[in-house]
């Protein structure tokens, strides 16, 4: 299996992602969903990096897991504040900074 | 056996993905992440990745959803106070946006056009290892104070009183 399969999963992944995070009013599935986005992302670099023999791909991975792994703890964490304060998880509800 | 085996994990990450995005409960879309997450790391593996397969399971399965499905039970939103989906305007959008990704990536895909290097151990844990403490060591050291800031940042939001 050459890379344009694996490019082509990793876009359908990323679009299902933007799927969810355009359309759900849910914080939590969104934040879900930006995970898949950056898991789709992932599958990009490593079916590439393995293509081209070059470990370059899986260190670049291995960031965005990084990255991933500390915006869900601090989206959660956000999102625990806000259910505190609003008692809401609706993004549609929280518009408090919009101009 | 190879291509049977992409898109046998291939289908279960696109399908996980498609109920985590399409589920009611937060709860039900969790376990669907875990499969989805799953299925790529297997895909990994398929890809001789196999440090990464491993933080995959690792980090993904075993920490951030453990971390989501956390703070689903913590504020555990009644069943019937769940927000109401919106119109399909907004999916719509969504569908069309997802349709331009795929499409990208499909036209990138075709046009993908570099020689394979011969088989290699890239993705070995010796390999990753060597590449992440020579070349990109400065990368690694500034990701572990992104991650202090983040488990700072974490319990400072979380917390009721500082």
């Amino acid at each position: 299996m050459g890379p344009s399969a694996y490019l082509l999963l990793s876009g359908i992944l990323f679009g299902i992602g933007v799927i969810g995070v355009v359309s759900r009013k849910n914080a939590l599935i969104v934040l879900m969903s930006v995970e898949i986005m950056l898991n789709g992302v992932n599958v990009a670099f490593i079916a590439v990096g393995s293509h081209l023999g070059d470990p370059t791909g899986s260190v670049f991975a291995f960031m965005v897991m990084t990255v991933a792994a500390a915006e869900a703890a601090v989206g959660l964490a956000i999102l625990i504040a806000i259910y505190r304060l609003k008692e809401t998880i609706d993004i549609t509800e929280l518009s408090v900074l919009k101009w | 056996m190879e291509p049977i085996l992409f898109i046998l994990f291939g289908a279960i990450a696109v399908g996980g993905a498609i109920m985590v995005v399409t589920r009611k409960h937060p709860m039900a879309s969790a376990l669907y992440l875990i499969l989805t997450l799953f299925a790529v790391a297997a895909l990994f593996v398929l890809r001789q990745a196999h440090f990464l397969a491993a933080i995959q399971v690792i980090v993904y399965a075993g920490a951030v959803v453990v971390l989501f499905i956390f703070v689903i039970m913590l504020i555990n939103v009644p069943e019937n106070r769940l927000p109401v989906e919106r119109a399909t305007g907004m999916r719509l959008l969504g569908v069309v946006a997802a349709g331009l990704f795929i499409l990208e990536a499909a036209v990138l895909g075709r046009r993908f056009a570099m020689p394979a290097a011969p088989p290699t151990d890239s993705g070995s844990v010796q390999a990753v290892g060597r590449a992440l403490f020579t070349d990109y060591l400065l990368a690694f050291e500034i990701t572990s104070v992104l991650l202090l800031a983040a488990v700072i940042g974490a319990i400072a939001l979380a917390k009721k009183k500082i």
